[in-house]
């Protein structure tokens, strides 16, 4: 019967030590690859870090989107309609990406105002608006919906919402 | 075509099977509780019946479909008079409402499967399964009818045509991942309602482990290959060539898959040893727990991804609330029952039942940490406490290491025994599999490559640790005096089951290795007579077209392709659709495939002056990965098929059947 017990205190022991380290290395790892969203307003006024991964979003400025004509490399401008946050990307952008679109870039804030983006975001639908986008807008006091692109007239008269995917 | 009066008939069977699925849940549940049979016989006709109207509801909504029956908001909605017709059958669960009612469909017929296939089940065993299962299917209806009627008429005023189905679900992969995924999903309903079943009862035996094990291997076998229809669909549909992100809803899949694993694991123990009882049960309950989860976070429109279809609150507090009911009323049972079902044999340090232990608890580490990582930004969220995505490298980070701390331990378990294993012995066994594993997997990226590569070295020596060892094992068992081949056939198809399930994780395990150092991609800019060379091969775009297909029209590229020096070429043609319904463009990757490896050329984008963005990507080994998913569920399948569980004569007796069961060694 000792042994019994001396066994069971040993598998508690190690299991709890296991789960002590597996949330450590969790907390850990969750700390170091977490990416914060910031809006135009926010970077324009400081409150985003330099040089560390973030989320950043907003509509792409009708008239912004410029391609180098050798490279990949592109350059366009994210705004919340307060402030404007130029983004360049040397790649290829979704098939979704337009001027007067929602978008959401993750990259890294330049010292000189800049985002430096790895990945461009644009939704698998015609009619998205990407939530961080939509609620940074709000809170910039405009209403979304006035900023969604218009997709091609639909021949639905209702939309409950399930073409949102 | 809509004077037809088809919807209104489905939404009369779906009602009709929501009542049968009440009485279905009330009076077995009840007549078991109090012992009358004449209760608890309703069980299996309603199961029968609920499915027969469910069929029913379903092929209305796909006559709908395949009618293009467009006063129907869900069919305006998601399809197109142009649609091909086998995108109209498939467009059904391409969408929030169509995708439920086949979630239900499956759970009545996993029912009536259970209902007509396990005739030997004591009656109060099936009356109470049945009923556990007609209340996880009361929840799911009542959703469906309440907040997501596929029926519901767009009148008077009716659609001209349909809006069309999204076009990235225009493809096979709609066809066959839904309903895989789903059938794995909603399978796992079954060993939850054994778990439930026999905690209301009190008793788990080892019969009890003997009916619960194939529903739960099978329902894992179909989860398995969902998720990798999954994640190969993702890889050439989304144009990017990548097969795995880390997306929540991936991992929604991911996590009822890790803890079925741990729970298919710990059921053979249950088995064999009659330990790990209660854990089992709560397994079960976590499992389903989980994939009733993943139906939370895909469908409830928290998670925005391809996958959200429904953006309504309402439905999202819905399936959350069905979600704490489920979850909590196990929970709360199985705190008040659980010790009643729970029994103490012991086993050494060094023993398959260790090993096995061990197993179970770094599969719900693994489960735990992706949990985290998908739960956590949304909790934020919830909280206002600001919005945080959450990217791969944590998960690389983490799942990672366990993977490869799981696989040490893998790589012993078919060699130990049951109960105890002398450490002399099994280090008899493994060393040499070790050592060659460790040797090999070091030079393997320099013959490969040329170039020493650490983790490409781990990953190859990891999974040749899983084979080598079985290996050997596979050929010590197979002995016999009337020669290999006889020996080969004696082997249960249980332990076949083992080796395939084992092989196939090896088998993944390769492929994510080999594709994830070596893949080479390039983006570039590319006009007609361009050439750019990748990894050796040669790509020529020698053409650009335009090209019309039944509902979209394309820039097409004509790209050949040359290896090296030879004079073999061949031609690839990636296109750039825009589908016309929706005037929404569409990458169509242009795919090489091959055992060793992958091509993948992309269209990105029109650069004016006659030349096109273009992905080029050498991808080695990617077919590896869903190759081993495929063994993997080959492996649970045979498993299924074991003698062991067709056997009438022993299932009478189950309890002395057990003790007379020869100690095969299987997981």
């Amino acid at each position: 019967m000792r042994a019994k017990r001396k066994q069971k205190l040993f598998v508690i022991l190690g299991l709890v030590s296991l789960v002590a380290i597996a949330v450590g290395l969790t907390l850990y790892a969750l700390r170091s690859n977490i990416n914060l969203f910031f809006s135009p307003v926010q970077i324009a006024a400081g409150d985003a870090p330099l040089e560390r991964q973030l989320r950043a979003g907003g509509m792409v400025k009708e008239g912004s989107v410029d391609r180098d004509k050798q490279s990949l490399e592109v350059t366009f401008t994210v705004t919340d309609y307060v402030d404007d946050l130029e983004v360049r990307y040397s790649g290829i952008l979704p098939d979704l990406f337009r001027e007067g679109q929602g978008v959401v870039v993750v990259g890294e804030l330049q010292q000189d105002g800049w985002l430096r983006a790895d990945q461009v975001l644009a939704r698998h639908d015609e009619n998205y608006m990407p939530p961080e986008v939509a609620q940074a807008l709000e809170e910039a006091g405009y209403s979304p919906e006035d900023y969604q692109a218009k997709a091609p007239e639909r021949l639905d008269a209702q939309d409950d919402g399930a073409s949102q995917n | 075509m809509q004077t037809l009066m088809i919807p209104e008939i489905g939404h009369y069977a779906l009602i009709i099977a929501l009542l049968m699925a009440l009485v279905q849940a009330v009076m077995p549940l009840a007549g078991a509780a109090t012992r009358r049979p004449l209760w608890m016989a309703y069980a299996r006709p309603m199961a029968t019946g609920q499915f027969l109207f469910l069929g029913i509801a379903y092929l209305c909504l796909t006559a709908s479909y395949l009618l293009d029956d467009f006063s129907v908001a869900n069919v305006a909605n998601n399809s197109n008079s142009m649609l091909p017709w086998y995108y109209k059958a498939s467009a059904v669960w391409g969408n929030h409402e169509g995708s439920v009612l086949l979630w239900s469909l499956i759970l009545a017929g996993w029912t009536f499967a259970v209902a007509h296939l396990s005739k030997r089940l004591p009656r109060d065993m099936l009356a109470r399964v049945l009923g556990v299962m007609g209340l996880v299917s009361v929840g799911f209806l009542a959703f469906v009818l309440i907040t997501s009627n596929p029926f519901e008429r767009l009148l008077p005023n009716v659609p001209q045509d349909g809006a069309d189905l999204n076009p990235l679900l225009q493809d096979f992969g709609l066809i066959v991942h839904p309903p895989m995924l789903y059938m794995g999903y909603v399978g796992f309903s079954v060993v939850f309602a054994f778990a439930i079943a026999a905690l209301l009862e009190g008793r788990l035996d080892a019969a009890w482990t003997r009916w619960a094990r194939p529903w739960t291997n099978i329902a894992w076998a179909f989860l398995t290959v969902g998720i990798a229809l999954g994640s190969w669909w993702a890889y050439y549909e989304l144009g990017w060539g990548g097969w795995w992100f880390w997306d929540p809803v991936e991992n929604a899949s991911l996590l009822p898959w890790l803890a079925g694993t741990a729970l298919i694991h710990s059921l053979a123990v249950t088995e064999k040893r009659g330990t790990f009882k209660s854990w089992t049960v709560l397994l079960a309950i976590f499992t389903f727990s989980l994939s009733l989860m993943g139906t939370f976070l895909v469908r409830s429109g928290v998670l925005t991804s391809v996958h959200a279809f429904a953006n309504d609150p309402a439905r999202g507090l819905f399936i959350l609330a069905l979600l704490g009911i489920t979850v909590g009323l196990s929970l709360l049972l199985f705190a008040l029952r659980a010790p009643r079902v729970s029994q103490r044999v012991g086993f050494g340090w060094l023993s398959r039942d260790a090993l096995l232990l061990i197993n179970n608890i770094l599969l719900v580490i693994m489960t735990v940490t992706v949990l985290l990582g998908t739960v956590y930004p949304l909790l934020l969220d919830a909280l206002n406490l600001g919005k945080i995505s959450v990217g791969p490298p944590y998960f690389n980070a983490l799942f990672v290491p366990l993977t490869v701390a799981l696989c040490l331990f893998m790589g012993l378990g078919p060699l130990s025994r049951w109960k105890d294993t002398s450490p002399r012995d099994l280090f008899r066994r493994s060393w040499l599999a070790g050592l060659a594993a460790l040797v090999i997997g070091a030079v393997a990226p320099l013959l490969y490559r040329g170039e020493w590569n650490l983790k490409v070295s781990l990953g190859v020596a990891v999974a040749l640790w899983i084979v080598l060892p079985m290996a050997r094992d596979f050929w010590a068992r197979s002995r016999h005096s009337a020669g290999r081949l006889a020996g080969i056939k004696r082997l249960s198809l249980a332990y076949w089951g083992m080796v395939l399930g084992h092989l196939g994780i090896a088998v993944t395990i390769i492929g994510v290795t080999v594709v994830s150092n070596y893949a080479i991609e390039r983006n570039v800019r590319m006009g007609v007579g361009d050439s750019v060379e990748v990894a050796g091969y040669t790509f020529t775009m020698t053409e650009l077209t335009n090209r019309r297909g039944p509902n979209y029209l394309a820039d097409a590229a004509e790209i050949e392709v040359r290896r090296g020096d030879s004079r073999r070429r061949f031609t690839m043609t990636p296109e750039k659709r825009l589908y016309i319904a929706r005037g929404m463009p569409m990458t169509q990757v242009a795919l090489s495939p091959g055992l060793f490896r992958d091509l993948y050329v992309a269209m990105g984008e029109d650069l004016g002056d006659g030349s096109w963005a273009m992905r080029l990507q050498v991808k080695p080994f990617v077919r590896w990965l869903w190759l081993g998913a495929l063994l993997m569920a080959t492996g649970g399948l045979l498993a299924v098929a074991d003698r062991r569980y067709r056997r009438s004569v022993k299932a009478r007796d189950p309890e002395r059947a057990v003790v007379a069961e020869p100690r095969e060694a299987t997981t």
